[in-house]
């Protein structure tokens, strides 16, 4: 009797951005804007077999007490340029971008990514956020105009109108008939759409791409996120990297697919990963622990600690005990920014309590409860982990953010991913070209679409770590 | 007029206009042409490939957030003509990573996309050429547009306006003059980072001088933007934005916003006309050319065959086909590659530095200026041998600018 086939791991790559996890003091870390980084990167992981190369957003500069944030990487380019770019040196590595559906229309945003599907014969994915943000807003016509409460619903108006302008050419649509004279037929890409958000009527310029629609992709966790992600994405990304936390929204997310007609295939759950790779799995923590200390600078620490207490801290010593002042729970010192929007004041009790309890100075409980390492071991251990994870159904595979730009991955690809196919739960080779089909959603459905409040409900920034409380 | 390059010691220019199957309504149905192709990646390389073997200084990519219309003012139900598109942007920046030298000019819209998208999505295309990167700007003229994005009615153009250049420009001043504040507001986020912002200081802990990094603080008449961009400052500083225009209001757009002019003089009288009018408009604007030199190309719709009338012939089988005799904004030539060697080199006399030729039909007339007007040049001494530079600003020898927030030394 044939043994149930083994889950397959999916696997993708994101440039690190802006944000702390990447070790930009590392003499490896080369530049996070030259497009040869972001060609070595992606060429890595499509010799790697990934599924796709993904890239954040963050529409404003993040400003810590009132100037530009110095401290992490920063600077990045418009994300669907960048891949149409790659898309000319890669082959069949999907490209997935985050456009805000804030700060956009979806005349604008089908077309490029109805674009980018046409020039990458079939990548595209679409990571679809939100933000009522008035901070990032000031760089916008639009401004910061937006109700909390309706982003939610003018992203899924959004996100179905968008879906109407892909679907307003047919098929054959594009006749190219020179002997008869008809380029298109009559009334191609004719539109009207009607709602509460957007009011619009026309004709559409572009004819879809390989795969009709982008792949959708939904990176919200919370009780509307994930329905949302249940009736219109085709992936969702989340945080949870502790198994147990992992698996139960696992089961949450994939249960909810039945009630719009979908099985539990047609969502991929992808968490965010860091990976920490070395020759054994004793080397591999010291290098682990390295990589945490050199993300958190004793500036860094402060700023930390700033962004929960609301309150200038610059005079306390970073190796020195937590402040005992309280924090100004409504002062906002850092904008642009998703953590600590929050809770500040329970969070800085909780840290006060950890920092006493274990003797922390303010470094060293920064970097305690800062990000740990989802995988941390030699080769083996780590395509152990990965493996055991999927297999356990706490995830349908990673989103790997390497910890400097552009060589990162290289250990993963070389190392890790040659194990993992080995054991038969990734693919020697691509068998298919389009995004869709390295994600096995080929066969499934489109999403119906509209199932209620949308998207993502913390960050416009997927990369941003979360500091837990 | 053989031999003779114009204003003494200025080299002459070249740029290729690429759109759809050609200029020709009728080119799609020609026998070389790939009118399935048209949306597909690599027909463009291919395309772009063959003008960068021609060592042209830049193509253009035309766009508009709409159908292509034989109207210029709406939209038309015709199904006999080339209809769809990609978004040049991205089209330009894919090309990019397969070009090494040749400038590479997307057009977008400045009336209803947001000025941020814009600048940082020319920005990327400047980072992902290395420096190759242009940008036309060009202002919607089409009220059916408007309507595609919900946001604002824009003038309804009428069957009388569009008869006179000087007409509509009258009628979409506010548009021209809201676009060269989306350029200027660009031009400002180009700027927003100092050349050497990113600093990488282990000991301080900082990537970046936040002193480097600017606000723009941009206030303009229907818009603000705060900054600074998210992208860091490109290779060629900004840049070059290049612009169309046929009358007093784009002329004066030009003279504010642009790096390059096309004008559509139809014979050499009309070329010294409209550069008068051009230095006019420099002259009113105040911009001091010295520092902000602003080149001038002359726009020309062509048909190229080696053979002697046969050019025209060609014109006259795809007029038969369209059904129509073709009309255009640009003088259109028909003749061999030396005839017209001749007419650009004497109208090049006349002060203009260069010219974007339309090909009427692809890819036979774009081969026919690579391989035949090209070296043509070439012969007399009039044109480049190699790129002498990787970058756009290079091609044109425009400075490069330096960041307007920048403290010296």
């Amino acid at each position: 009797m044939p043994a149930t086939p083994r889950k397959q791991v999916h696997l993708a790559a994101q440039l690190p951005g802006i944000h702390n996890v990447t070790v930009w003091s590392d003499p490896r870390s080369g530049s996070q804007i030259s497009i040869d980084s972001f060609i070595r990167l992606a060429q890595t992981v499509e010799r790697g077999k990934f599924d796709f190369f993904f890239l954040a957003e963050g529409l404003r500069l993040r400003e810590h007490k009132g100037h530009v944030y110095d401290l992490d990487i920063a600077g990045r380019p418009e994300n669907l340029t960048v891949l149409s770019a790659l898309a000319a040196v890669t082959t069949r590595l999907g490209l997935a971008a985050t456009v805000n559906a804030t700060f956009n229309e979806p005349y604008e945003v089908a077309r490029r990514f109805a674009t980018l599907d046409r020039l990458s014969g079939g990548r595209a994915a679409w990571n679809v956020v939100t933000s009522y943000d008035a901070f990032t807003g000031e760089n916008f016509r639009r401004g910061g105009f937006l109700p909390e409460a309706d982003r939610y619903t003018r992203a899924a108006e959004f996100l179905n109108t968008a879906r109407e302008l892909w679907d307003s050419w047919a098929e054959g649509d594009l006749r190219a008939d020179a002997a008869t004279g008809e380029f298109a037929r009559a009334g191609a890409g004719r539109f009207a759409h009607h709602g509460q958000h957007f009011d619009i009527s026309g004709r559409f310029t572009t004819p879809p791409g390989p795969q009709g629609h982008p792949v959708i992709i939904q990176s919200g966790e919370s009780d509307a996120g994930r329905e949302f992600a249940a009736s219109d994405a085709e992936v969702i990304f989340s945080k949870h990297n502790r198994i147990d936390a992992a698996r139960s929204f696992y089961r949450d997310v994939k249960r909810r697919l039945a009630r719009y007609g979908r099985s539990p295939d047609d969502l991929l759950i992808l968490p965010t990963a860091n990976v920490v790779v070395a020759d054994t799995d004793g080397e591999a923590a010291a290098y682990a622990a390295e990589i945490s200390r050199e993300l958190v600078s004793p500036q860094t620490a402060i700023a930390h600690l700033e962004a929960v207490w609301g309150r200038d801290l610059s005079a306390y010593d970073p190796d020195g005990p937590l402040p005992d002042i309280e924090p100004e729970d409504d002062a906002h010192l850092l904008k642009g920014h998703s953590v600590f929007r929050k809770g500040r004041g329970e969070t800085a009790r909780q840290w006060r309590k950890i920092a006493e309890k274990r003797n922390l100075s303010i470094r060293e409980l920064v970097i305690e409860v800062g990000g740990r390492h989802t995988f941390v071991g030699s080769p083996r251990t780590v395509a152990d982990a990965i493996d055991h994870y999927v297999q356990s159904e706490g995830a349908d595979g990673f989103v790997l953010v390497p910890h400097f730009t552009p060589g990162g991955l290289d250990d993963f690809v070389d190392r890790v991913v040659p194990l993992l196919q080995e054991k038969g739960v990734h693919r020697d080779d691509y068998t298919g070209t389009t995004l869709r089909d390295h994600l096995g959603l080929s066969g499934a459905p489109r999403p119906a679409g509209w199932g209620g409040p949308t998207a993502r409900d913390e960050s416009d920034d997927p990369d941003e770590k979360e500091i837990p409380a | 007029m053989t031999g003779t390059t114009g204003a003494p010691g200025t080299p002459l220019h070249l740029a290729v206009a690429l759109d759809g199957a050609g200029w020709h309504p009728a080119a799609w149905r020609e026998a070389g042409a790939r009118p399935g192709e048209l949306l597909t990646a690599a027909y463009w390389a291919e395309l772009v490939a063959e003008a960068e073997r021609g060592l042209l200084d830049f193509v253009t990519f035309e766009d508009a957030l709409g159908l292509q219309s034989a109207a210029f003012h709406q939209p038309d139900d015709r199904t006999d003509q080339v209809r769809g598109s990609v978004d040049a942007v991205l089209l330009a920046s894919h090309l990019a990573p397969l070009t090494t030298r040749i400038g590479l000019v997307p057009t977008t819209n400045v009336t209803h996309t947001e000025p941020f998208h814009l600048a940082i999505g020319i920005a990327t295309l400047d980072h992902a050429s290395k420096g190759r990167a242009g940008w036309r700007p060009q202002i919607s003229s089409r009220a059916a547009d408007a309507a595609h994005f919900g946001r604002r009615t824009t003038p309804r153009l009428t069957e009388e306006d569009v008869t006179d250049s000087e007409l509509i420009a009258k009628r979409l001043r506010e548009l021209f003059s809201e676009g060269a504040e989306v350029v200027e507001a660009a031009r400002r986020l180009w700027d927003s980072w100092d050349d050497d912002a990113e600093i990488r200081d282990a000991a301080t802990g900082r990537f970046i001088d936040r002193d480097k990094v600017h606000h723009i603080d941009f206030q303009g008449t229907n818009f603000s933007v705060k900054g600074p961009s998210i992208t860091p400052r490109t290779p060629q500083g900004q840049p070059p934005v290049v612009s169309l225009a046929h009358a007093s209001t784009p002329y004066e757009f030009a003279a504010l916003s642009s790096d390059v002019v096309h004008v559509t003089p139809h014979d050499r009288a009309g070329t010294g006309a409209i550069l008068a009018q051009v230095a006019e408009a420099v002259k009113r604007t105040g911009r001091d050319v010295t520092s902000r030199p602003l080149r001038t190309f002359a726009d020309l719709l062509v048909l190229l065959d080696e053979k002697p009338g046969a050019a025209a012939r060609r014109l006259a089988r795809l007029d038969e086909t369209a059904g129509a005799e073709l009309t255009s904004d640009a003088e259109i030539f028909t003749g061999t590659p030396g005839e017209l060697a001749d007419l650009l080199l004497d109208r090049h006399s006349v002060g203009l530095d260069g010219f974007r030729l339309r090909p009427a039909a692809l890819p036979h007339d774009l081969t026919a200026i690579t391989r035949g007007l090209v070296p043509e040049l070439q012969r007399r001494g009039a044109f480049r041998t190699e790129y002498e530079s990787t970058t756009l600003r290079g091609h044109l020898r425009l400075p490069r600018p330096v960041g307007r927030y920048a403290k010296a030394g």
